[in-house]
C-alpha cells in the first residue's frame, strides 16, 4: 500500500512539475500574476509530493518489504538500519528519486526564500526547475520506476555490495546530489535570464549564494567519497582519477569558477555572458557525470547495473536540457550589453585567469575521461588514461592559479598595481622560497615536485595572512588593527579561510605523497616491523563477526620511537554473507602528524599473514583543508544572507 | 560563430555516446562465464518437495545432456521465459533441472504448479552456495551440461524472444 | 603597464590568454601524456604476442586468471599465475597483497611491463569487484576459443 502510495505521488508530482513548467509562462505573457503564482504553489506541492514518495520509499527499505522490487533487489533484512536507509540511495532507481527530491527542495526554496526577487524573473526560474523536475520524474516512471512490486515476494532480499556498507558512503551520495542538483538553480537563473535578454549586477548577486550552497555540497560530497576511498579500498590512496571520481570533480571546477567569475559581473557588471555560460557548463557536467555512471557507456567500479534503454533516455534528455539551454544561448547571448572595461593588470583580470585555468582543467579531465572512448569508438583500440596524464594536467594549470591567487585579493578593481601587491606580498615570497630551497635541500635534490609543492602551498599561506595584514593595516597603524580586525566583512573571512584550505590541501597532498613509508610484510605473532618513527608488533589474528559479516581481525601495537603510549591497530579482512565477498577494512589512527594505516592480507601458512602497513604523514591536511573550503563557503553565504535583497550596495572590497 | 561552439561539442558528444551505447554486442556488464569447458562444480542440495531425493552433481553425468536453470519464484523474468522451458521439456524432448534460487520451497512449488512443471529434477540452493559456485550473475540463468557433466553453454538472462531457436536449441543440438 | 582603452582590445587579450592556455592543454594531451607513459595499452595476452610489445614498456593486462596456475612464492608475498585470453597465456608475477576478490577463472586486470624472461612483473592487480561489475577489459576478445557460442554473435571489435 505504501508503495502505491509513493507511485501515486510520483505521478502527481509529475502533473504539477507539468503545470508549473508551462502555466507561469503563460501568465507572464499575459501578464497574469495569478497564472504566474502557479509557479510558487507547484513548486511546493512538487517538494511535498517528493518528500512523500520518498518517504515510502525509505519506509518500505526499513521494515524490509520485499515485495517492492527495489528492496529485493538492493537490500537485506539482516542489515543494519544505518544501510537500509543508506540503500534507499545506493543503487540507479532511489538515488534518482534523491536527485528529485533535492530538485523539488531547490524548487521550493526558490520560491520561498526567494521572495525578493522581482515576481516576473523568479516565475521565470522555477518554471525552467519545474520543467528540470518533469524531466527527471518521466526518466524515473517510464525506465527506473522503484515502487514496482513483485509477486509473489521473495522471502529475502539480495543485500547492498558490502564496499558500500560504510558510514562514509551512506552521506557521500546525498551530499554530492545537493551539490549536482543545487546547480541546477544557478542554471536556471541562467536560462530564465537568456528568455528575458537581461543580466545585471543583481542577477549575479541573486545567483551566487545558491552557487556557493551547491559548491559547498558538492565539495563535501567529493572529500566524502575520497575519504571513503581511503580507507574501505584498502590501497592507502584518495584519489584514483576514476570516470565516476572525475564526473564529480568537473561540475566542482566549473563551479569554483563560476563563484569567481559571478563577482565580476556582481562588482563590475562584467562577464556576463560568460558567466551565462558557466553556469549552464556546470550544470551540464552534473548531468554529464550522472549520465556517465548509468549509462553503460563507461565501466568504472562505481558504475550502478544499468541497462541501455535508461542510457538512451538521459542521453536525450542530456541534449534536450543542455543543448536547448545553449541554442537559447548562441540565440541570446549576443543580446547582453558588453559590461565594464577592465586594466591589464585589475582584479577582473586576475579573476579571469582564474576562470581560464579552472575550465581548461576541466576540460583537460573531460578529455581524459573521453578520450579511451572516443579511440574505442574509431576502433583504435583500447587504451587507459592513467592517473599521471591528469597529475600533469593539475600541476601544470594549477601552479599558476595559485601563484595568482596570492595577487588577486591585493588587486584593486579596474585598475590594479602590481609593484604595490608585490611589495605587500615580498614576505610571502621569502619565506616560501625559504621553504622551498630548504625542502630541496634537505631532499638532496631528489625531489623537485615536493620542494615546488611546499613552496606553492606556503606561498598561499603567507600571502592570504599578508593579504589580511594589508588590510588591517597591521603595520602601517598596529593601534587599530584589533578592531580593523573585527570589522572585517564576514565574506572576507569566507575568502580568506577558503584559500588557507587550498592551501592546507596543498600541504597535505605533497606531504603524504613525499613521505609515505610503505612496509610489506610477512608477519606472525611477535614480529615486529619498522614504519615511520613506530614499531608495529603484531599479536596475531582473532575471528570476529559482525551484523552480516564474519571477519578475520588482526592484532598491531604501534609503539612511537619517541617514547608513549602503544597505539592498537584492529585491521580486517571481512566475508560478507549477502551478497557474499570479501572486503578490506584498513585500521587507521590518524594524527596529526600523519595516519598509521595498516591492512591485513592473507594468511601464508604456519600462523604467517602478509600485512601492508603505512605511514602517511599529514594525510589530515586534506580533510582539514576540504573542511576550511566548505567553512569558508559557510561564512562567506552567513554575509551574503544577510545582504540578499539589500540596496545595490556600490562596492564591496571584500571578495575575490 | 564562437557562440556556437559549446552546442556543437555538445552534440558531437552526444553523437559519440549514442555510438557507445547502441554498439552491437557492447554490454559492459555482462560477464562471459569462464565456467564454460569446466565440469560443473560439485553440489548437493535438498529436493523441492519434502520427500524427493535430492540433487547433486552426479544427476549431471547420466550420459545425456542436461539443461539446469537458475529460477526463483520472486524472479519477474523467470516468469518470461518458463514457457521456454516447458516447450523445451515437453516439445524438444530436453531434460531440464531447475535449481531454486533463494526461495522457500513452498513458494516454489506454488510458482511450478501456477505456471507448469517443466523441470525432471528440482533443487532448493536456500543460502544461493551453489548458484556462486556456477558463477551465476543473476536469475534466471542456464546452463547447459554435457552428458559427462561439463557445462558447454551459458544462457545469461532469462530464454525469451528469438533465444530458443537461435541460441538454446543449436547449442542442444550440437550435442546430440 | 598599459591599460586595456578598448573593449576591442581587451576582448583581444583575454583571447590570446585563452588561446595560450588551451593550446598549454593541448600540448599536455598529446605530448606529455605519451612522454609519461600516461596512456597505458589495454592488451590482452594474444595482443601482447602479436603486437611483439617491448621489454619494459609499461601496459595494461586484462583476461582471466587460468584455473590452475596460481602458485605463491615462499616469501609469502610473491605471487605468480597465469592470465589468458583462452587463445594464449601469460606469465605474471606480483608482490604485494591480493585484492580479496582475486581469483582463478575470474577477471583480472594488471598494470607493469614485461621483464627479459618475458614475464609480466605486475605493480597493481585489479580484480572483480562484485556481481555487477566485471573490470573493463578482462572478458575475452576471442571467445571462439573459449568454447563460447555466443562468440559468434558479438561484434567484429570483439566486446
Amino acid at each position: 500500500m505504501i508503495a502505491e502510495l509513493g507511485h501515486f505521488a510520483t505521478i502527481l508530482a509529475l502533473v504539477l512539475a507539468l503545470l508549473g513548467a508551462t502555466v507561469p509562462h503563460v501568465g507572464i505573457a499575459r501578464g497574469d500574476s495569478r497564472l504566474m503564482a502557479v509557479a510558487d504553489n507547484a513548486a511546493i506541492g512538487q517538494f511535498l509530493m517528493a518528500i512523500i514518495a520518498f518517504g515510502a520509499l525509505m519506509y518500505s527499505y526499513i521494515i524490509s518489504d520485499f515485495s517492492v522490487y527495489a528492496v529485493a533487489a538492493n537490500s537485506h533484512s539482516a542489515k543494519p538500519m544505518l544501510y537500509k536507509i543508506a540503500g534507499v540511495w545506493g543503487n540507479h532507481e532511489g538515488s534518482l528519486l534523491l536527485w528529485i527530491l533535492m530538485l523539488t527542495l531547490f524548487a521550493a526554496a526558490l520560491s520561498l526564500k526567494g521572495r525578493k526577487l522581482p515576481q516576473r524573473f523568479r516565475t521565470r526560474v522555477i518554471a525552467v526547475q519545474s520543467a528540470l523536475v518533469v524531466g527527471f520524474l518521466l526518466f524515473i516512471l517510464f525506465t527506473s520506476n522503484p515502487f514496482v512490486r513483485l509477486d509473489p515476494a521473495p522471502f529475502e532480499g539480495n543485500g547492498l555490495n558490502p564496499l558500500l556498507q560504510d558510514p562514509g558512503l551512506a552521506f557521500h551520495p546525498p551530499m554530492l546530489y545537493l551539490g549536482y542538483v543545487g546547480l541546477s538553480v544557478a542554471f536556471s537563473f541562467a536560462v530564465a535570464a537568456l528568455i528575458e535578454g537581461e543580466v545585471t549586477p543583481l542577477w549575479a548577486r541573486w545567483v551566487r549564494p545558491w552557487t556557493l550552497v551547491a559548491w559547498m555540497f558538492l565539495t563535501a560530497g567529493i572529500i566524502l567519497g575520497s575519504w571513503w576511498a581511503y580507507y574501505e579500498l584498502g590501497w592507502g590512496g584518495w584519489w584514483f582519477w576514476d570516470p565516476a571520481e572525475n564526473a564529480s570533480f568537473m561540475p566542482w571546477l566549473v563551479a569554483t569558477a563560476l563563484l569567481h567569475s559571478a563577482i565580476v559581473v556582481e562588482k563590475r557588471d562584467a562577464l556576463k555572458s560568460w558567466t551565462i555560460l558557466l553556469s549552464i557548463v556546470a550544470f551540464s557536467f552534473s548531468l554529464l557525470g550522472t549520465f556517465l555512471v548509468r549509462s553503460g557507456v563507461i565501466t568504472s567500479v562505481h558504475a550502478f547495473a544499468n541497462d541501455p534503454a535508461r542510457g538512451v533516455f538521459i542521453l536525450g534528455f542530456l541534449v534536450v536540457v543542455i543543448g536547448g539551454a545553449l541554442t537559447l544561448y548562441a540565440w541570446r547571448a549576443p543580446k547582453l550589453t558588453p559590461g565594464g572595461l577592465f586594466g591589464l593588470v585589475s582584479r577582473e583580470s586576475a579573476l579571469v585567469l582564474n576562470n581560464i585555468l579552472l575550465s581548461t582543467f576541466a576540460g583537460v579531465v573531460l578529455v581524459g575521461t573521453l578520450y579511451p572512448l572516443v579511440l574505442e569508438a574509431t576502433g583504435s583500440g583500447q587504451i587507459s588514461v592513467g592517473a599521471p596524464f591528469f597529475d600533469f594536467g593539475a600541476i601544470v594549470l594549477m601552479s599558476p592559479l595559485i601563484v595568482a591567487l596570492g595577487f588577486g585579493p591585493l588587486l584593486a578593481w579596474k585598475r590594479g598595481r602590481l609593484p604595490r601587491a608585490a611589495t605587500t606580498l615580498l614576505p610571502a615570497l621569502v619565506v616560501a622560497l625559504v621553504v622551498g630551497l630548504f625542502t630541496y635541500w634537505q631532499t638532496a635534490g631528489g625531489v623537485v615536485m615536493t620542494a615546488f609543492g611546499l613552496l606553492l602551498a606556503t606561498w598561499l599561506l603567507a600571502s592570504v595572512a599578508m593579504e589580511i595584514a594589508e588590510r588591517t593595516q597591521l603595520f602601517k597603524n598596529p593601534a587599530g588593527f584589533l578592531r580593523r580586525l573585527r570589522h572585517l566583512p564576514r565574506a572576507s573571512w569566507g575568502m580568506s579561510l577558503a584559500h588557507s584550505g587550498v592551501a592546507v590541501l596543498l600541504f597535505g597532498i605533497t606531504i603524504s605523497e613525499a613521505w609515505t613509508e610503505e612496509k610489506l610484510v610477512i608477519m606472525q605473532r611477535g614480529d615486529t616491523a619498522e614504519v615511520g618513527d613506530y614499531s608495529v608488533r603484531f599479536d596475531g589474528v582473532a575471528p570476529v563477526t559482525g551484523p552480516n559479516y564474519t571477519a578475520i581481525q588482526g592484532h598491531f601495537y604501534a609503539s612511537p620511537k619517541s617514547g608513549g603510549a602503544d597505539i592498537m591497530l584492529e585491521p580486517q579482512d571481512r566475508l560478507y554473507t549477502d551478497p557474499v565477498m570479501n572486503t578490506t577494512e584498513a585500521a587507521i589512527h590518524s594524527m596529526l602528524s600523519g595516519d598509521l594505516y595498516a591492512v591485513i592480507g592473507e594468511a601464508a601458512g604456519g600462523g604467517r599473514w602478509s600485512v601492508r602497513l603505512y605511514f602517511k604523514p599529514f594525510v589530515v591536511g586534506l580533510w582539514l583543508g576540504a573542511a576550511m573550503m566548505v567553512l569558508g563557503g559557510l561564512l562567506s553565504l552567513s554575509d551574503r544572507r544577510l545582504r540578499v535583497g539589500a540596496p545595490k550596495a556600490k562596492k564591496l572590497s571584500a571578495e575575490a | 560563430m564562437q557562440r556556437f561552439a559549446p552546442l556543437i561539442i555538445v552534440l558531437a558528444l552526444a553523437g559519440l555516446f549514442f555510438m557507445m551505447m547502441t554498439q552491437e554486442g557492447r554490454n559492459p556488464n555482462e560477464i562471459k562465464s569462464v565456467m564454460i569447458g569446466k565440469p560443473a562444480p560439485a553440489f548437493s542440495i535438498p529436493g523441492l518437495e519434502a520427500d524427493a531425493p535430492g540433487l547433486t552433481d552426479a544427476d549431471l553425468r547420466t550420459g545425456e545432456p542436461v539443461l539446469v536453470n537458475f529460477f526463483a519464484s520472486w524472479c519477474v523474468p523467470c516468469r518470461a521465459e518458463h514457457e521456454s522451458l516447458m516447450a523445451l521439456a515437453r516439445e524438444h524432448g530436453a531434460t531440464v533441472i531447475g535449481i531454486a534460487y533463494k526461495d522457500t520451497p513452498d513458494r516454489s512449488l506454488a510458482f511450478l504448479d501456477e505456471l507448469g512443471n517443466p523441470f525432471a529434477k528440482t533443487g532448493a540452493d536456500l543460502d544461493g552456495r551453489v548458484a556462486i559456485d556456477w558463477g551465476v550473475t543473476g536469475v534466471p540463468e542456464t546452463f547447459l551440461v554435457d552428458g559427462s557433466g561439463t557445462i558447454v553453454y551459458r544462457h545469461w538472462g532469462p530464454i525469451v524472444g528469438d533465444g530458443l531457436e537461435a541460441q538454446v536449441l543449436p547449442a542442444l543440438e550440437a550435442l546430440k | 603597464m598599459a591599460g586595456l582603452k578598448t573593449r576591442k582590445r581587451q576582448r583581444l587579450v583575454v583571447m590570446i590568454v585563452a588561446v595560450a592556455v588551451l593550446a598549454l592543454a593541448a600540448f599536455l594531451i598529446v605530448f606529455a601524456g605519451r612522454q609519461t607513459g600516461s596512456f597505458n595499452l589495454f592488451l590482452q595476452p594474444s595482443e601482447v604476442f602479436q603486437q611483439k610489445v617491448a621489454v619494459g614498456q609499461r601496459f595494461r593486462l586484462g583476461g582471466l586468471v587460468e584455473t590452475g596456475s596460481v602458485a605463491r612464492k615462499d616469501d609469502g608475498l610473491t605471487y605468480e599465475f597465469r592470465v589468458t585470453d583462452c587463445a594464449a597465456d601469460l606469465p605474471v608475477s606480483y608482490t604485494g597483497i591480493m585484492p580479496s576478490l582475486f581469483r582463478e577463472g575470474q577477471g583480472v586486470v594488471s598494470e607493469g611491463a614485461l621483464n627479459a624472461d618475458g614475464v609480466f612483473v605486475a605493480d597493481t592487480v585489479l580484480a572483480k569487484h562484485d556481481e555487477n561489475y566485471a573490470a573493463p577489459g578482462t572478458l575475452p576478445k576471442n571467445e571462439e576459443a573459449c568454447g563460447h557460442p555466443e562468440a559468434l554473435t558479438a561484434g567484429q571489435d570483439g566486446r
